[in-house]
């Protein structure tokens, strides 16, 4: 009925973008723990794009029951990271990734 | 026969050897020499009656395993025995003789700390020498050679805190080494060729394997037989002192002497004899091996018959005349006439155990003083002594009618009528081997036994023999084994300190023993000359090719004993023999001074004997020495180069290292975690994306 | 062709907001670009017609995470002066690293025979009357029932989880401990003295 409609490559192509633009992002990102909480965001938000697209495309429905429950588990999930993030702050007063190495090997 | 009899033979005196060793504290010395003499006494009533048994009854002979030790593979390893006419002449050799040396023994280290742990040593000895004759494969054959290696070592080191008889005892122990490492190459090889460790398999296998030929290198091989009997036969070489492993024998004489008769006279050092004669089956069928044997037989039964001349320790030119008499043995085995070599060496148990237990109980009369130079005039001191000391000398000499003219001119003239390769310089060997012997045995006796009684004048006398009959190196060389065998328990000052004592006969227990062994060496020969050596004693237990029987050939010629004897006095050994006793009388009895001017004029080959070849040279200077090089070489280059350093700490190390590049990917950043995760996703999607196009 | 020319439109500010995300030094900066990404993502998904996960975008992500994300930036007292300095060393590394998985990304998208898709299809248009929440409501309160009470499980334990993360305890402050009261045991409160009876005088 829409003559040139979007096409799946496009979409995906767009969804891929994001994602690689999400995970230079979070190494890119040196000095701040809230940067890298915003990345993971991003992330989830290329996935999104990539269920809607396969959904729409496919006629399946679930592709974006999918969505609804990444949404839901993303906002859980940055609830909490920001909780710790929170945390952090009070113990180290910085919020600089480069602080953040008490794992070394 | 019964197993069981045959069981006790071996075991009683390993028993009695436990019970005095463990228990020697707790039963005290009377306990100890008691339960040891009546294991081996049994041991030798036992022996005689299983010969009697043999040999007048008609006993079959047996051929069994008594005892399965391991079963691998497929072959058996047992104790099991072998008991023919051969092995029960030794039986009854060995016993008799150990018999002997245990009663001469109480007289001989009666104030001796080690007593108890000497009649153990013997006993166990007894024990290890019957496993060795009885056995009935190689393995157990292996097993008695290698205890009667370690006993001797126990017992030649058996004064333990003295430097000479550690030193002598390793010497023979790793001079018994080598001949053992060609033994087990031997034994390894007819296993291989045959599967199996029993005689009864290599002895059947023996015919087939001379076309065996085994690649030495890609261009040349080896008959496989030969090379057996040559391996076998090294072996034999250590273990009954020929040349060049003849060296351990002179310096096992720092063991006390009783086991100087014992072990380097009678028994032990005869294993090597016993063990070729047992082998003929196999080495009758290489020649090759066989003229190898006769060339060493007959080169060590001249060559060290010279040592004995100019020796002036008493133990020692017995030793030689040991070693002559052992290239006596050898070089009868190596023209086939076996039957000859086991004769001799049962004659030449009787009268040298003689010698040896005579020459120590002239050491006890002595107070320990072994140096001939300081003794003379003898005889009538120790009569018992010096008559039986006759007797076994002129055993030794061959002097017709006694033992050792039967057994010693059977092999000399065997030598003679052999065709085999080296068979002419064996000859030639043994014949004037009769006038060495001759020579340094009357030496011996004169200087002992009459003359001068140097020993009350013992600075005259060591000045007089210093100018006379001794070279500077020579007295170098000799005096600090006179002084530390003058001292053999701990006297020091042997030179000048007991000289003064008045020699005396010894107690009963030591001549005793003197005369139980006198009897066979004057009589044994005339016996047993007939059935043993010309006739059908040793049967199928000894092995000869028909073209090779010369005592068959020789058998023929015999007519009994006393003719036999007659006609020693017509040949040449016996003249040889004469023309000895001559110049042993003129040189070292009548006048001295005839000894020195030839000591003077021969300097150059008096050096040469006196160093013994510089044979002992040799081998500490220049073997020795190079096994250590090699062995530390090795030991710094391969053992800490290679693997301690390398494989061990190098690989822990390498280990190390890589760790400590590895961990500093692991730097605690997230961020530098999730970037090689998206490089590691780049690389893999680069991979598909170009394997798949 | 209106459509295409929509979709491009919001698709360069998704990227351009995206770019701006990454780039900017102010976290507040950041959250807000990341906001506007939200917004044009929504945008682009009514393109596709999945409305009702347009409006929850809006709603739910924006309106309360991306708000939380901003409560939180502004209470932290961040020292703007740090942040500001320059780029690491490795920054190239990282951008090279982004334009290789996105042209990997192209490559399997854009050549057909690589994943047997027919990424040429679009989406299929729906008919006048329908109704993205209807459809979706249909599914998940059947279907995807038991999913959908186990997501609100998960709400309530990242309720809990961030209470008990950030929760201080004032200090000095007398509270009842209830499992120490109950482990109480006689002898701690009572302890028996024998005391000797007294002589009358």
């Amino acid at each position: 009925m829409i003559p040139h409609a979007i096409t799946l490559a496009e979409l995906l192509t767009l969804s891929g973008v994001l994602f690689a633009l999400a995970v230079a992002g979070i190494f890119l990102n040196r000095k701040n723990v809230i940067l890298l909480l915003m990345c993971v965001e991003l992330l989830l938000l290329a996935a999104n794009f990539n269920f809607i697209a396969f959904s729409r495309v496919m006629g399946d429905i679930n592709g974006q029951v999918f969505v609804f429950f990444v949404l839901t588990v993303a906002a859980a999930e940055s609830a909490i990271g920001l909780a710790i993030l929170v945390v952090l702050f009070r113990e180290r007063r910085s919020i600089n990734v480069e602080d953040l190495n008490t794992l070394r090997g | 026969m019964n197993p069981h009899v045959l069981l006790a033979i071996p075991l009683l005196p390993l028993v009695a050897a436990v019970i005095a060793g463990l228990g020697g504290r707790v039963i005290g010395r009377a306990g100890a020499h008691t339960v040891t003499i009546l294991g081996v006494a049994i041991s030798c009533a036992l022996s005689i009656y299983v010969l009697k048994q043999l040999y007048a009854a008609g006993v079959p002979t047996f051929n069994g395993p008594v005892y399965t030790w391991a079963l691998t593979d497929g072959v058996h390893i047992d104790v099991g025995f072998l008991i023919d006419r051969l092995t029960a002449l030794m039986m009854a050799v060995v016993t008799f003789v150990s018999l002997c040396v245990h009663v001469y023994t109480i007289g001989y280290m009666s104030d001796d700390p080690g007593y108890t742990r000497f009649f153990s040593y013997i006993s166990l000895f007894t024990f290890s020498m019957l496993m060795l004759v009885m056995a009935n494969n190689f393995m157990q054959l292996f097993f008695g050679w290698e205890a009667v290696g370690t006993v001797s070592y126990l017992l030649i080191g058996f004064w333990y805190t003295r430097p000479s008889a550690v030193f002598a005892n390793l010497k023979a122990f790793i001079v018994n080494r080598v001949g053992d490492f060609g033994f087990v190459i031997g034994i390894a090889a007819v296993f291989s060729y045959t599967g199996s460790l029993s005689y009864d398999a290599a002895f059947a296998a023996a015919p087939h394997l001379t076309h065996a030929l085994i690649p030495i290198t890609a261009a040349s091989s080896v008959n496989g037989l030969t090379l057996i009997c040559i391996c076998l036969f090294i072996g034999a070489m250590g273990k009954s002192a020929q040349v060049p492993l003849h060296v351990w024998l002179p310096d096992s004489m720092e063991g006390p002497t009783p086991i100087s008769a014992l072990i380097h006279a009678a028994t032990m050092v005869t294993a090597g004899i016993f063990m070729v004669a047992r082998m003929s089956p196999l080495f009758e069928y290489s020649d090759t091996a066989l003229s190898f044997v006769l060339v060493i037989g007959a080169t060590t039964a001249f060559f060290m018959g010279l040592l004995g001349v100019v020796n002036n320790d008493i133990k020692r030119v017995i030793a030689y005349s040991t070693l002559s008499q052992l290239g006596y043995m050898t070089a009868a085995l190596g023209v086939s006439a076996y039957s000859a070599a086991i004769f001799h060496l049962m004659t030449h148990a009787f009268f040298k155990a003689l010698l040896f237990l005579a020459a120590g109980s002239v050491i006890i009369g002595m107070h320990h003083e072994q140096d001939m130079r300081k003794m003379g005039g003898l005889g009538k001191y120790m009569p018992i002594t010096a008559v039986t000391c006759w007797i076994g000398g002129l055993a030794l000499v061959a002097t017709p009618f006694f033992s050792g003219y039967y057994s010693k001119d059977a092999i000399i003239e065997a030598v003679g009528a052999s065709h085999r390769w080296g068979a002419t310089y064996a000859y030639w060997c043994v014949l004037l081997g009769a006038y060495v012997t001759s020579l340094y045995t009357f030496r011996l006796l004169f200087m002992t036994f009459h003359g001068e009684e140097r020993f009350r004048h013992p600075e005259a006398a060591a000045h007089d023999q210093q100018g006379s009959q001794t070279v500077g190196h020579e007295e170098g060389e000799e005096q600090p084994a006179a002084g530390g065998h003058g001292t053999e328990h701990g006297h020091h000052g042997a030179e000048h300190g007991h000289h003064g004592a008045e020699p005396h006969e010894s107690p009963w227990v030591v001549t005793l023993p003197l005369i139980a062994l006198a009897i066979p060496s004057l009589l044994i020969g005339i016996f047993t000359v007939g059935p043993v050596l010309y006739g059908s004693y040793f049967g199928r237990s000894i092995f000869v090719l028909p073209a090779n029987d010369i005592i068959g050939d020789m058998a023929r010629e015999f007519h009994g004993a006393g003719p036999l004897g007659l006609r020693g006095f017509l040949g040449a050994p016996f003249w040889l023999m004469v023309a000895g006793f001559v110049t042993a009388w003129v040189c070292f009895l009548r006048r001295p001074a005839l000894a020195d001017q030839a000591a003077k004029t021969f300097g150059w080959l008096r050096t040469l004997l006196v160093q013994k070849y510089y044979f002992d040279w040799f081998n500490e200077n220049v073997i020795a020495p190079l096994a250590r090089g090699i062995g530390f070489g090795l030991w710094k280059a391969g053992d800490q180069g290679v693997i301690d350093g390398a494989l061990v700490n190098g690989s822990a190390s390498t280990v190390g290292w890589f760790g400590g590049v590895l961990r500093r990917v692991q730097n605690g950043y997230l961020y530098s975690y999730a970037f090689w995760i998206v490089i590691g996703l780049a690389a893999l999607l680069g991979w598909f994306l170009v394997r798949v196009r | 062709m209106f459509v295409q020319i929509i979709f491009l439109i919001f698709a360069t500010l998704l990227v351009a907001s995206a770019l701006g995300l990454i780039i900017a030094r102010n976290p507040v900066y950041s959250a807000l670009f990341l906001v506007l990404c939200f917004c044009n993502s929504a945008v682009i998904w009514m393109l596709t017609e999945a409305e009702f996960l347009a409006i929850v975008l809006v709603l739910v992500y924006v309106g309360a995470v991306m708000v939380l994300f901003l409560f939180v930036v502004m209470m932290l007292d961040i020292n703007l002066a740090e942040l500001r300095q320059g780029f690491t060393r490795f920054a190239w590394l990282g951008w090279l690293t982004a334009l290789a998985v996105i042209a990997e990304i192209v490559g399997v998208v854009w050549s057909h025979g690589l994943t047997g898709l027919d990424v040429g299809g679009s989406p299929v248009p729906e008919p006048q009357n329908y109704s993205n929440t209807l459809a979706l409501g249909q599914i998940i309160y059947t279907r995807y029932a038991y999913p959908f009470e186990l997501a609100a499980m998960l709400l309530l334990v990242a309720i809990v989880a961030a209470i008990a993360l950030t929760m201080r305890h004032r200090q000095g402050l007398k509270v009842q401990d209830i499992s120490r009261q109950v482990s109480v045991r006689a002898a701690d409160r009572i302890r028996i003295v024998k005391v000797e009876a007294e002589k009358r005088t």
